[in-house]
């Protein structure tokens, strides 16, 4: 007995060793274990055995049942590791292939500086505001200091509706309707679409975009324009960037000025990208005109501002170096996908 | 603005060792712009005045000849090809290791021409000979330099001396951006006086002296004006026995420099004291002029009038005409007639020097389209008083020239006289609005400087006439910080109370809008506001569309862009059809942009604009794709209830089987379809296109955010399948509507899961089916429950023809 349950154990396991698949180890399985297991045989050969040697024999029988069953077990997790591993390899891909994307839209240069303008200034505390397209006359021109006839008129080339309606060709005039409604004070930005008559070249549209900004508060002064506007740039362009203001002249402002920035390529020194200057010409501000103040309810013995002006395609094309104006309103895919 | 550096200089005595770009970086800090700044020698350097001594023939070259030059301290031996060599000739010779500005064909090269010792066919050559050109300049600037070959000097010019200062080619050209309110710094005079206070120095102006014989000029000319408004002021003076000669070269070298041709003395003086002076004169050929008279009226309607550059115009009554006792002689401010201009032989001139409105001017010249260069001074309005001083100094330079005798006396007309005005002088204010504390002490010398005349106790400011801008306490606070310094006033930030900073409601809903476009893949476009009234017909709208009904821009840039957009299809189309033409695939735009809507036209009122969201694309998608993105952004603003689709939108720019109207509470919030092929044709676009449009004022009213919890179901759903065979004119949304009405309070959701047409269904039929979701919030539904609904579905459904499957 104990020999034929040694013999069965010893070609067990040499069957056992010698499987090479799952599907044998489990033909084996059942060829000792199974219902018609040589295994299975003994054990039905138990009622056989003498009462006083059956718990030996069952305890041998045992003994040789659990060894192979080991042995199957530790055979299988070999196999299955061995299978596992062979169809792994089989589905190797080439992970330098071209992804599969989302085709998600991009959203336009203009809008992303707008954005990060916004942002800026209404963590300043300011609030963003619009105004029309279509404007009066008097919003766009009189009511900013530019009296009828005033060159200014001719120099901003003014695509007129009527006498007296015309296409904004500034966002000033959201100055004006919101110094009118008269609650103080003001902290505002109002980004929007303005018109000038220019043919399209690479450096001009006849409708273009800007950001006009305006405080008014009491003791309002230059300093304080120019604290906020280096600000700005220091947000807007890195921390690292520097700001010079230059005397310059708005009818609507005064004293007036044009903010130049360190150039964020070269960073001042000097590149073709800012002409060898080493600074780059951002926007325009000054301390609010007190006619303008006076022409729209305000005392300006009283409260003071001051206001500034930036062109968004400016920015954008600075930012992403886009050399050439009629991108922004072509809106090639190839141009947009690249934001 | 223009002006030689020199020029400046010697009117600011004690800036001589300031280099130019210390001039450009004070003047700009200070409120001059300089744009840029050119050495005239920049590429120039070892050129001497030299004299040809001898000249050889060449032994091995026809074409050439061996000089022997004079430089002062040696004799050189130099080859040259040039035509016009002679012996005693005076010429400008680069020396070895020096360097010319290019080429004698008049191409300049960037950094300039080494020029060495070498041989020229064999024979020694140590320097070169040189042309205008190849100084850098040429024959317009310097009337007298020979068609072809090497400059020639004046007997006068010391050998040895440095060729680029005898030219006056030692000098920079400064070009500035003068503010328009800076009228006064269109001169060589305003800028030196703002030179003089950046640099803290004395303002030396020319001196002018009493000039004229013993004759009156009252006997030679009288002059009347008959519109003060438009003339506010007209001197004369008569100068006789002229000479018409060159000018003295100092004189051709400050014109030069700014960029005039030297012509004659008589055009040089006047060419002069406009740029010193910036005041724009004219010179009449006193024998042309009838009775001896000028007077000054507005032009006749359809008036003919022919200028001095031959050119034939009508004129109408609101220009301003100098005439004489017969006929026109000039457009005031504009330009000089034909039949009175200074010619070779003129004898006795009469000399202009007057004051014009400046918007009257300016109108004038852009009807007339004859924008000169005395009009565009002119209408920047300028100063009446600087007029006679102009005047005075051109005399002068008429004597000390010896072109002619000024005769004695002015005739000056001046009705209103310009007085200058007076501000409080507030120093304290200043500082306020500045944010500086500037003493009183320093302001005073900065006003000083700029002839601002503060009265002995320090209450008033004298504003000289030229500086026409200062007219309040803001605009001489601008003064104190232009020359203290915008540099130097402190940077702080507003004090006051904090605000809170925010987008308004309707820009945050455009953000969402944004974000949902570009999640379904569209990215923005930004289109024009305005277009063509061929838009319409390229839409295919009927002849009586209300959208035709757009506003006219009165001078457009041409009818392309000349009516503001009531539609805002044709932008995105535009767009689809560059990306299409440029063969992009699959292309998906949006823009958010406004449309204009007259209230009446022709418009007295500012139109409504309202904000479009218009979405387009071509390739990949359908119908279906379109309908999903407008329901995703409805969704996302808060508009969650039933969106229904009126495919009776009757638009004819969409295909007539594949439009509908987008209707949320009963109201058309816009629209979407396939873009009609006709359409599309008219675009140049062979593809599918479709678009949909919202308008955003809609949308901004009935979005929401406001949310609530309503719990999550508790009990368990029953599911029913429909499977129906529906005549084909029935649409889903009409089955729906029977689902919506009839399906009671315990129907959840439905959903279309198979939708079929073909052979196996009967004809003019379609097989659709629909699942059904019931549940109960607070109980587990009856069989009956649900039999009594869906037989009320059924009911509703026979009533439209459909049929169950079996």
């Amino acid at each position: 007995m104990k020999d034929k349950l040694l013999e069965i154990q010893k070609k067990a396991f040499s069957e056992i060793e010698n499987a090479a698949e799952l599907s044998v180890l489990n033909d084996v399985r059942v060829a000792i274990l199974g219902k018609k297991g040589e295994m299975t045989a003994i054990l039905k050969g138990m009622k056989d055995v003498s009462p006083e040697e059956r718990p030996k024999v069952g305890a041998m029988v045992n003994e040789a049942r659990e060894a192979i069953e080991a042995k199957l077990l530790e055979a299988k997790q070999k196999l299955e590791a061995k299978e596992m591993e062979l169809k792994l390899a089989t589905e190797t891909i080439d992970v330098t292939l071209p992804a599969k994307k989302n085709k998600i839209g991009h959203r336009h240069p203009n809008t992303i500086a707008l954005e990060e303008v916004e942002k800026i200034f209404v963590g300043m505390g300011y609030e963003v505001v619009e105004g029309p397209e279509v404007e009066l006359d008097y919003y766009n021109f009189e009511a900013l200091n530019i009296p009828a006839n005033h060159p200014a008129k001719d120099e901003q080339d003014t695509f007129y509706i009527t006498k007296d309606i015309l296409l904004r060709t500034q966002t000033s005039p959201v100055q004006v309707r919101q110094m009118e409604r008269g609650k103080l004070p003001i902290r505002m930005i109002a980004p929007g679409r303005v018109f000038r008559s220019d043919e399209v070249d690479a450096t001009h549209s006849p409708s273009f975009h800007q950001i006009e900004g305006m405080v008014i508060d009491k003791d309002i002064t230059f300093a304080d324009l120019k604290g906020t506007l280096q600000e700005f740039a220091k947000e807007m362009f890195g921390e690292d960037t520097k700001v010079k203001f230059r005397p310059h002249h708005f009818p609507f402002t005064e004293p007036s000025a044009e903010m130049d920035v360190t150039c964020f390529k070269c960073k001042g020194k000097g590149c073709r990208f800012c002409k060898g200057e080493g600074w780059i010409e951002i926007l325009g501000c000054g301390t609010v005109h007190p006619k303008v103040l006076k022409m729209s309810g305000i005392d300006p013995e009283e409260y003071s501002g001051f206001a500034f002006g930036l062109g968004l395609e400016r920015i954008a094309l600075l930012k992403y170096e886009i050399d050439d104006m009629r991108l922004l309103y072509e809106n090639d895919e190839r141009f947009l996908s690249q934001f | 603005m223009k002006t030689s550096l020199k020029w400046i200089k010697a009117m600011v005595p004690g800036m001589e060792d300031v280099t130019p770009q210390e001039y450009m970086d004070a003047m700009t800090l200070s409120g001059s712009k300089v744009e840029f700044f050119e050495e005239m020698d920049a590429d120039l350097d070892r050129i001497v005045v030299g004299q040809i001594k001898e000249v050889k023939p060449h032994p091995d070259a026809d074409k050439l000849v061996i000089c022997q030059v004079d430089v002062g301290s040696e004799v050189l031996q130099i080859v040259t090809g040039a035509p016009n060599v002679k012996e005693g000739m005076k010429t400008p010779v680069v020396l070895d290791g020096g360097k010319v500005a290019g080429g004698h064909d008049g191409t300049k090269t960037p950094g300039g021409v080494k020029i060495k010792k070498g041989k020229l066919r064999g024979v020694e050559s140590f320097g070169m000979m040189c042309s205008i050109e190849e100084l850098g300049s040429n024959r317009d600037m310097f009337p007298e330099a020979p068609e072809d070959g090497l400059y020639v000097f004046g007997e006068d010019a010391p050998v040895g001396e440095s060729a680029v200062k005898v030219l006056g080619l030692d000098d920079v050209v400064v070009e500035y951006e003068i503010t328009s309110n800076r009228v006064d710094c269109y001169s060589v005079m305003g800028i030196a006086r703002e030179a003089a206070a950046t640099f803290r120095k004395d303002f030396v102006p020319p001196l002018v002296k009493e000039t004229g014989n013993a004759k009156n000029v009252n006997d030679f000319i009288s002059v009347e004006i008959e519109n003060s408004d438009l003339c506010k002021r007209y001197t004369a003076r008569v100068v006789e026995n002229i000479k018409i000669a060159p000018s003295p070269q100092w004189m051709q070298q400050r014109l030069r420099a700014q960029g005039i041709r030297p012509i004659n003395n008589i055009v040089d003086i006047t060419n002069y004291v406009m740029e010193e002076y910036g005041q724009p004169m004219h010179a009449y050929d006193l024998d042309t002029i009838a009775d001896h008279k000028i007077i000054v009226r507005n032009a006749s309607a359809g008036e003919k009038f022919v200028t001095l550059d031959g050119q034939e115009h009508e004129m109408d009554e609101t220009m301003l005409m100098i005439c004489d006792g017969e006929k026109a002689v000039g457009i005031a401010g504009i330009m000089g007639g034909e039949n009175s201009m200074i010619t070779d032989d003129v004898k006795t001139m009469l000399f202009e020097s007057a004051c014009f409105d400046g918007t009257n001017i300016r109108l004038s010249a852009k009807k007339l389209g004859m924008r000169t260069e005395a009009s565009g001074i002119f209408e920047k309005g300028l100063d009446p008083n600087n007029a006679i001083e102009a005047m005075n100094r051109a005399c002068q330079l008429i004597e000390e020239l010896g072109a002619g005798e000024v005769v004695g006396g002015v005739v000056d007309v001046y009705p209103v006289k310009k007085e200058p005005i007076t501000l409080p002088f507030e120093p304290e204010k200043y500082n306020r609005m500045l944010g500086t504390d500037v003493s009183t002490e320093e302001m005073l010398s900065y006003f000083k400087r700029l002839e601002l005349e503060v009265s002995a106790d320090q209450k008033e400011v004298k504003i000289p006439t030229f500086r026409q801008d200062l007219l309040s306490y803001a605009d001489l606070a601008e003064e104190v910080a232009r020359f203290f310094g915008y540099d130097k006033i402190p940077t702080t930030l507003p004090s006051g109370a904090a605000t809170a900073g925010k987008i308004s409601y309707k820009m945050t809903i455009e953000g969402i809008a944004r974000d949902v476009a570009e999640y379904c893949g569209f990215s923005q476009a930004y289109n024009y506001s305005f277009e063509s009234p061929k838009v319409f017909d390229k839409l295919l709208l009927d002849p009586e569309d209300k959208a035709r009904e757009a506003i006219v821009i009165s001078n457009p840039l041409g009818e392309d862009f000349s009516i503001m957009r009531t539609l805002s299809l044709h932008g995105i189309l535009s767009s689809l059809a560059t990306n299409f033409n440029r063969r992009n695939k699959d292309v998906r735009l949006y823009e958010l942009g406004n449309v204009y809507l007259p209230k009446a036209l022709p418009i007295t009122e500012l139109p409504e604009e309202r904000m479009q969201f218009t979405l387009g694309f071509y390739g990949d998608g359908d119908f279906y794709t379109m309908k999903g993105v407008i329901e995703e952004f409805l969704t996302q603003v808060g508009m969650t209830k039933k969106i229904t689709y009126d495919p009776r939108s009757g638009r004819n720019y969409l295909h007539p089987g594949r439009q509908a109207n987008i209707v949320y509470d009963g109201v058309v919030i816009g629209f979407l379809g396939q873009v009609h092929p006709l359409v599309c044709a008219n675009y140049d676009m062979k593809a599918e296109v479709y678009a949909a449009v919202l308008d955003m004022p809609y949308i901004v009213e009935m979005s929401s955010f406001e949310k609530k919890y309503t719990g999550i179901a508790n009990f368990p759903a029953a599911t029913r399948d429909l499977s129906m065979v529906v005549p084909k004119d029935v649409l889903a949304g009409d089955i729906e509507e029977v689902f919506d009405k009839k399906g009671g309070a315990y129907l959840e959701s439905y959903e279309l899961f198979d939708i079929y047409e073909g052979a196996q269904v009967k004809l003019g039929h379609k097989s659709m089916a629909y699942s059904l979701v019931f549940r109960a919030k607070d109980k587990n539904l009856s069989e009956e429950d649900i039999t009594q609904a869906m037989d009320r579905i059924l009911k509703g459904l026979k009533e439209l023809g459909i049929e169950l499957r079996a």
